[in-house]
């Protein structure tokens, strides 16, 4: 199984480093690609003009964002399960990467809604909880950091992901169950994606190339992570 | 069963005995309900428009407020240990707690709520549905506050962290609380926001002892 391949920390490192370039190049590719096609070759809305192109990083931050929290979810669980050496490191690692995601969703959001709402803000199903991941986010990772002890703190923090689960249905079927400014989603949908192949081309590459990036950024983080604990644990030998 | 019974009753001597902590809650209560009157004008139709939003943050701050003590006392002392090897299972260790909190807290700003509504001029009739919406809603808070309260057991800076924790999972019960009071001031339907409160109070009721358990299984390892 999968989960007892990558029990071994030093399994993990071996194929990480080989997988990582391939990653990041790809990042670059598909970013290159997705910019260039979401800037030059789609065309601009009727309604919206220019103003749409904002959705070819808010959504796929959003997307990213909430595959990030669903991702330390599970580790969450097998950490706790199954003791797992890595599922630990991988939610530490993955964290600090979904605030930059939910950060980056706000902010472009935000700016988005300024030319089409008329407002920066408003307090609506899907903003509100969208902005409670944000903070689901930042009490994972203080959580994580609150103990004297690694393990505790990493334990207390895959609860929280786990009870904070339940805001991932509600951010995805906010638009659905209430009548919000937000429009419903255009993408996921039973009868096909309502939204022109000229905009879900770009669309799509663009959120290929943000999940390249999270998995290149998550390997180099755990890499990092792993490092730490081996020159902690060479540190502790020499000095006894 | 009796197990259970013995913890609450111990709890709510413990809360009493202890420095009154079950009436500093109350206390804190009435008293951030009355500072928002020294800051808006007293007189304005404002006051009836945001009192029932008011009532519940500051319910929510209220029933926060004791979250920090309690496991932390148990913790400390070893108690904690002893639940475990006692023939009750965790679960409803944490449920008796949960239950023993709202006791200390939850009832009181049951009991406070209407004279903060006094303060605020809000029509007699939005009584039953504020009544009705914190005995819903209170019980909520607790069950949340406990997972989060056993989850900081041990950590560095709890009284950061508990508002951290458990102020985003307490927002459903604020909407939906102070939803019920307005639509009672506007003279419209409420019902359907005290039937969400209820499900909501169901839901915490399931889910949470488990959580809790699995926290303060955590903490004593």
């Amino acid at each position: 199984m999968v989960l007892n391949f990558f029990a071994n920390p030093n399994r993990f490192s071996r194929i990480s480093a080989k997988v990582v370039p391939w990653f990041g190049g790809g990042t670059i590719i598909l970013l290159i690609i997705g910019i260039y096609f979401s800037l030059f070759s789609s065309p601009p809305d009727y309604q919206q003009g220019n103003a749409v192109r904002i959705m070819y990083v808010h959504v796929p931050a959003a997307w990213t964002a909430l595959a990030c929290y669903v991702f330390i979810a599970i580790m969450s669980a097998i950490s706790l399960i199954y003791k797992h050496p890595l599922a630990d490191i991988a939610c530490r690692s993955a964290a600090p990467l979904g605030v930059g995601f939910t950060i980056i969703v706000l902010a472009t959001g935000s700016l988005w809604g300024k030319p089409t709402w008329g407002t920066w803000w408003v307090w609506d199903a899907r903003l509100t909880s969208v902005l409670i991941l944000l903070f689901l986010y930042l009490g994972h990772i203080s959580l994580t950091h609150a103990f004297d002890s690694q393990d505790r703190g990493a334990k207390a923090a895959a609860v929280l992901a786990l009870i904070g689960f339940i805001n991932i249905p509600i951010i995805k079927f906010s638009v659905d169950w209430w009548n919000t400014l937000h429009q419903p989603a255009s993408i996921a949908r039973l009868d096909g994606p309502s939204i022109d192949t000229s905009m879900l081309v770009p669309l799509l590459l663009m959120a290929l190339a943000f999940i390249f990036y999270f998995i290149t950024m998550l390997l180099i983080r755990m890499r990092t992570e792993l490092a730490v604990r081996k020159t902690h644990a060479l540190k502790y030998k020499m000095g006894h | 069963m009796n197990g259970i019974s013995l913890l609450i009753i111990r709890d709510i001597k413990l809360s009493f005995r202890n420095g009154s902590e079950a009436i500093m809650s109350i206390i804190f209560f009435i008293l951030a309900g009355m500072l928002f009157q020294f800051g808006l004008d007293p007189n304005s139709r404002v006051l009836t428009q945001i009192g029932g939003g008011i009532i519940w943050v500051i319910a929510l701050l209220a029933a926060m407020l004791s979250l920090g003590r309690m496991f932390n006392n148990d913790y400390e002392d070893g108690s904690l240990e002893q639940y475990f090897l006692a023939p009750i299972p965790i679960v409803f260790v944490a449920l008796a707690k949960a239950i023993s909190h709202w006791l200390t807290t939850g009832i009181f700003l049951v009991v406070a709520a209407p004279l903060i509504a006094l303060f605020y001029n809000l029509p007699n009739t939005i009584l039953m549905p504020l009544v009705i919406s914190m005995l819903l809603g209170t019980p909520t808070l607790s069950l949340i506050g406990s997972t989060g309260a056993a989850l900081i057991l041990g950590s560095r800076n709890s009284s950061v962290l508990i508002p951290l924790i458990v102020l985003p999972l307490y927002i459903p019960v604020l909407i939906f609380g102070s939803l019920a009071i307005n639509s009672a001031v506007e003279g419209v339907e409420y019902n359907n926001f005290l039937m969400v409160l209820a499900g909501l109070f169901l839901i915490a009721l399931a889910l949470s002892p488990w959580a809790t358990a699995a926290a303060l299984r955590q903490a004593i390892e």
